[in-house]
């Protein structure tokens, strides 16, 4: 066959297969399926003869047919035999297979196939194109999901183009250099030049897409955050003259003009400002401006004055502008729109830390939002009361705390009850008031509350001696009224074995005493024994509170009955304890008293987990481990086996160094403890401290280095130099601990006199056998060269029998890369430090 | 901005833009779990929330859900604007726009968008300079499809 007849058949095959149908007629159709069976078939069907359409090479139609195939891919039907087409369309020299080509290429091509690739040269021909709507397709797809490999090689024409004096196509080269540089941030010094005089254009496009670019780099780099320092002046210019400048209508939003362009040369302002004096200077009276005049009844104001808070907020601005921050913050408080309710407690929340008098003004407006109809709104509210709750104002807000906790989802339950126990914790005015307050939690929120809470609030409880009489008269009340909640029954069982004597004796101050007799009270215990809500747990917990009572109540041969009994239990756990009991009253009956007695006060365990430790006050989701902060250094359980080893000899340690979590039952502790206080020395549990772990679950454990200086009264015992070796200089200074005067509180204070920084830096120490140590968690893990900062550290050393205090300690720290390890001795206490 | 979406009160998808690169699984994933999130919240709650670790912005206009997912920098009411912007400018170019223009001229949707916002930010703050743009793609577009004659479709001239 001859060309021409060749054609001429080609021709005719055309003219007998009907033209693809159109897009709009194609989505009509679709529409009128009546199942998804149904549209899956007119799909398929429509699929099929795009791809014969595909195949023959059709150039007129191409076009239809990807448009048709995104469609249905938008549906979420697959579209990947259209992806070669797109660049074909792309390649093409028509306006409108362009569109839909770069169209299909942006929603079908995905970076990680090298089919994208291909794209390359096209769009680098079009970014050189006489027409700027295609110059502008190429650089919209580029800008929007160029690959690093396209953006290295098509940087140079973005560049290009981003000098030129076009501004239409000036604007999309600008946000383009801001994908090269997100891509490929090497590349960012090349656009430098082109920068120059970006700000002195008149066009609002193109100085917002600059300001934009502008903001990229200084983010990325700190000598571009200095070079560009000096457009503070121009940028304050620009601001005011959208401000002062009446009305126009071309970029006016509500009256304001611009808003778009003023919340980004406000953000580039707060990035510039940053601990700059100078640049912070320059800022304020535009910002006092800003703050004061713009117009704050519709949202486009207020976005604008959020922008402008954050920016006071994050600059050295003087202390007037601050507090006219926080009033604004206060003032959206008030406002109707929820938006603007949640905006301002998130950027209360942001600032509670180092503004935190100005936020306490807006306290009770803070504490209203919590009962908001709102989920977002009322976390934020609860996370930003607990930031506030102080002193001062304790029972106010526990007050309108506990009642939010009756009242919230479950999913607030948890974290509320950790932050009130935690601010319980720290600012109880009165045992009597922290003791009621635990007990409204646990029969409120008592199923939420966190198990590692069990532990905590029986070390509380034991400590508040004069308490524990009325404390078990209403723990033993809340179990007659509900028993389901294991978190107080636990607490309840571990208070009616320990004080059940008083129970029955009736010797309530606080209170008026009930009248209850053993019997009622083993009533009560054998009911959780057998009760279906009751977990193993929890049934552990009143097995020996009832074993407990033995030496507490005359009627012992019930109780034996009952101890008996378990001895055949399924539960391997209340067997165990059933028949080591059962021993306990036939064999070792002589011993029994001794080891029932009542528990001594308890000190406060290591506080652990310093990988949870979060920077913010008040966020009270201690599960979370926030990944914007890295994990300071936790010194695994192995470290503890080091030491061992390098004591040696006669000194056994006690060691209480920051250990990862363990997630202990509570019975287990109960059982260790039981163990610890056996007086023949049998099995000692594994080097177990012999206070129950406090499980690391609240956050500001860390912290509570604080509130221990509270109750603490220098002594004038001298400090000391610890250790001085190699440019590293350890300082020890000492407080005593009131009201424990045996417990010492020794604070590391670590130099570092050379000229590098000494990283990882992770001190350890061991004490003889009769002292009792606890280390606190580190302020950091990093001690500045050259004396310019110190890490401290607490440690607690409890020394009942008032020895000389010797320590060993060993260092580990990272200097110019390498590491670096030392063991020291500590012989050179003063004697006013452990007499 | 990473990505945009618009869906109707059925959780039907009518417009998805990625600024970020993500496997085509992983889009649908995003979509439908957001598109429920979204779905599920109450008219009276409010148009912020936060998903995953980012910052959801949505809004909805009559049947269609605009929805934003924001970064932890950004501005919400600020997006809250854009958001309106792009509405506005819909409703300019097809007049008094409604669910069914943006079902049927989708591609329309997504011209207008690319000259609003490129690579996640607005690239022009006048409304007035986007549609003019619009208008002359428009006028391209037509020019190119000059009537071809029967002879020419069937490809004997």
């Amino acid at each position: 066959m001859s060309v021409d007849d060749s054609s001429h058949f080609l021709a005719s095959l055309r003219l007998r297969m009907p033209a693809p149908i159109r897009l709009r007629e194609l989505i009509r159709t679709i529409r009128t399926a009546r199942t998804q069976a149904e549209e899956r078939e007119m799909i398929q069907k429509e699929c099929a003869a795009i791809r014969s359409s595909f195949r023959e090479e059709d150039n007129t139609y191409r076009c239809r047919n990807v448009a048709k195939l995104l469609y249905m891919h938008m549906l979420g039907y697959p579209a990947h035999f259209g992806q070669l087409e797109c660049l074909k369309l792309i390649a093409s020299q028509k306006f409108t297979d362009k569109r839909i080509g770069y169209l299909g290429a942006m929603l079908l091509l995905d970076e990680r196939q090298d089919v994208h690739l291909l794209m390359t040269n096209c769009i680098k021909n079009d970014l050189n194109h006489s027409t700027q709507y295609v110059q502008g397709l190429a650089l919209c797809t580029l800008g929007c999901m160029g690959s690093s490999e396209m953006c290295r090689d098509l940087a140079g024409e973005v560049e290009k183009l981003l000098k030129t004096s076009n501004s239409y196509l000036r604007k999309k080269a600008a946000l383009c250099a801001v994908h090269v540089i997100r891509k490929v941030p090497e590349l960012m010094e090349m656009f430098l030049p082109a920068t120059k005089n970006l700000l002195s254009e008149k066009n609002h496009g193109v100085l917002h897409t600059s300001v934009v670019l502008l903001t990229e780099m200084c983010e990325r780099s700190p000598d571009m955050l200095a070079h560009f320092r000096k457009l503070v002046p121009q940028l304050v210019r620009i601001l005011k003259n959208l401000i002062m400048s009446g009305y126009s209508p071309e970029h006016d939003v509500s009256g304001i003009s611009d808003p778009f362009l003023q919340v980004r040369i406000l953000r580039l302002l707060r990035i510039l400002g940053k601990s700059d004096d100078d640049s912070s200077e320059a800022m304020n009276d535009i910002l006092a401006q800003v703050a004061t005049n713009t117009e704050t009844s519709k949202n486009v104001g207020n976005a604008i004055l959020y922008e402008t808070v954050l920016t006071i907020m994050d600059i050295k601005s003087e202390s007037g502008l601050r507090v006219l921050a926080i009033n604004i913050l206060g003032r959206f408080l008030l406002n109707n729109d929820k938006n603007i309710r949640y905006v301002a407690l998130t950027s209360l929340l942001k600032t509670v830390q180092t503004d935190h008098n100005a936020v306490q003004r807006h306290r009770s407006t803070i504490v209203d939002c919590l009962k908001d109809l709102d989920v977002s709104i009322k976390r934020r509210a609860m996370e930003l009361s607990f930031a506030l709750v102080n002193g001062n104002n304790i029972r106010g807000m526990m007050k309108e705390l506990l009642y939010f906790l009756d009242s919230c989802d479950p999913e607030f339950k948890a974290d509320c009850a950790s932050g009130v126990f935690l601010a319980a914790e720290k600012y109880a005015p009165s045992k009597r008031w922290h003791i009621d307050t635990i007990m409204r939690v646990l029969t409120t929120a008592g199923s939420y509350v966190r198990d590692d809470s069990v532990p905590n609030l029986i070390q509380l409880i034991t400590n508040s001696v004069e308490m524990h009489a009325y404390t078990v008269q209403r723990l033993y009340k809340a179990l007659l009224d509900d028993i389901s909640q294991q978190p107080l029954v636990q607490v309840a069982s571990w208070c009616i074995g320990e004080y059940g004597d008083l129970l029955v004796s009736g010797q309530c101050e606080e209170e008026e005493p009930i009248q209850v007799t053993e019997d009622e009270v083993l009533d009560v215990l054998e009911g959780l024994l057998v009760s279906n809500l009751s977990t193993p747990v929890t049934r552990g917990y009143s097995l020996t509170a009832i074993m407990k009572l033995s030496t507490r109540f005359s009627s012992v041969n019930r109780i034996k009955k009952v101890v008996s009994i378990y001895g055949s239990s399924i539960d391997v756990e209340l067997q165990q304890r059933a028949v080591e009991y059962n021993a306990l009253f036939k064999k070792y009956d002589h011993m029994r008293p001794a080891l029932l007695e009542r528990m001594p006060i308890m000190e406060k365990s290591a506080t652990n987990g310093p990988t949870e430790i979060v920077q913010t006050n008040g966020e009270t989701e201690p599960s979370v481990v926030e990944p914007k902060h890295p994990p300071l250094v936790t010194q695994p359980a192995n470290q503890a086996n080091d030491l061992l080893v390098l004591l040696g000899g006669n000194d056994v340690p006690v060691i209480q160094t920051t250990m990862p979590t363990k997630p202990a039952s509570a019975g287990g502790e109960l059982l260790e403890l039981l163990g610890d206080l056996s007086l023949s020395g049998g099995p000692a549990p594994a080097p177990a401290p012999s206070v129950p772990t406090s499980q690391p679950s609240f956050l500001l454990d860390g912290l509570s280095s604080q509130p221990l200086f509270n109750d603490i009264a220098t002594a004038a015992i001298p400090p000391m130099t610890a250790y001085n070796k190699n440019g590293l200089k350890i300082d020890f200074t000492f407080e005593r601990a009131n009201p424990n005067p045996n417990i010492a509180v020794i604070t590391i204070h670590a130099s570092n006199s050379t000229e590098a920084d000494m990283t990882d830096f992770v001190f350890q120490a061991a004490v003889p056998k009769t002292f009792q140590l606890q280390l606190l968690s580190p302020s950091s893990n990093v001690v500045p060269a050259l004396n310019q900062g110190t890490v401290t550290q607490v440690i607690r050393v409890l020394n009942p029998q008032k020895q000389q205090l010797r320590m060993r300690i060993k260092l580990t720290y990272t200097l110019k890369g390498s590491p670096v390890q030392d063991l020291a001795e500590v012989n050179n206490f003063p004697p006013q430090s452990w007499q | 901005m990473q990505f945009m979406l618009l869906f109707s009160r059925q959780g039907k998808l009518r417009l998805q833009k990625w600024y970020v690169p993500l496997s085509d699984k992983e889009k649908k994933k995003i979509t439908r779990e957001l598109v429920q999130t979204v779905l599920a919240r109450k008219p009276k709650m409010c148009s912020f929330l936060e998903w995953r670790d980012l910052k959801i912005v949505y809004k909805r206009y009559a049947s269609l859900y605009f929805c934003c997912a924001i970064e932890d920098q950004d501005n919400e009411l600020i997006t809250l604007e854009i958001i309106h912007r792009y509405v506005e400018l819909l409703d300019k170019y097809f007049g008094s726009v409604c669910e069914l223009d943006i079902i049927f001229n989708f591609e329309k949707a997504y011209f207008i968008l690319d000259e609003f916002l490129l690579g996640g930010e607005a690239q022009e703050t006048s409304k007035k300079n986007v549609l003019k743009a619009i208008e002359q793609a428009d006028l391209l577009q037509e020019d190119a499809e000059t009537p071809r004659s029967v002879l020419e479709e069937i490809g004997l001239t």
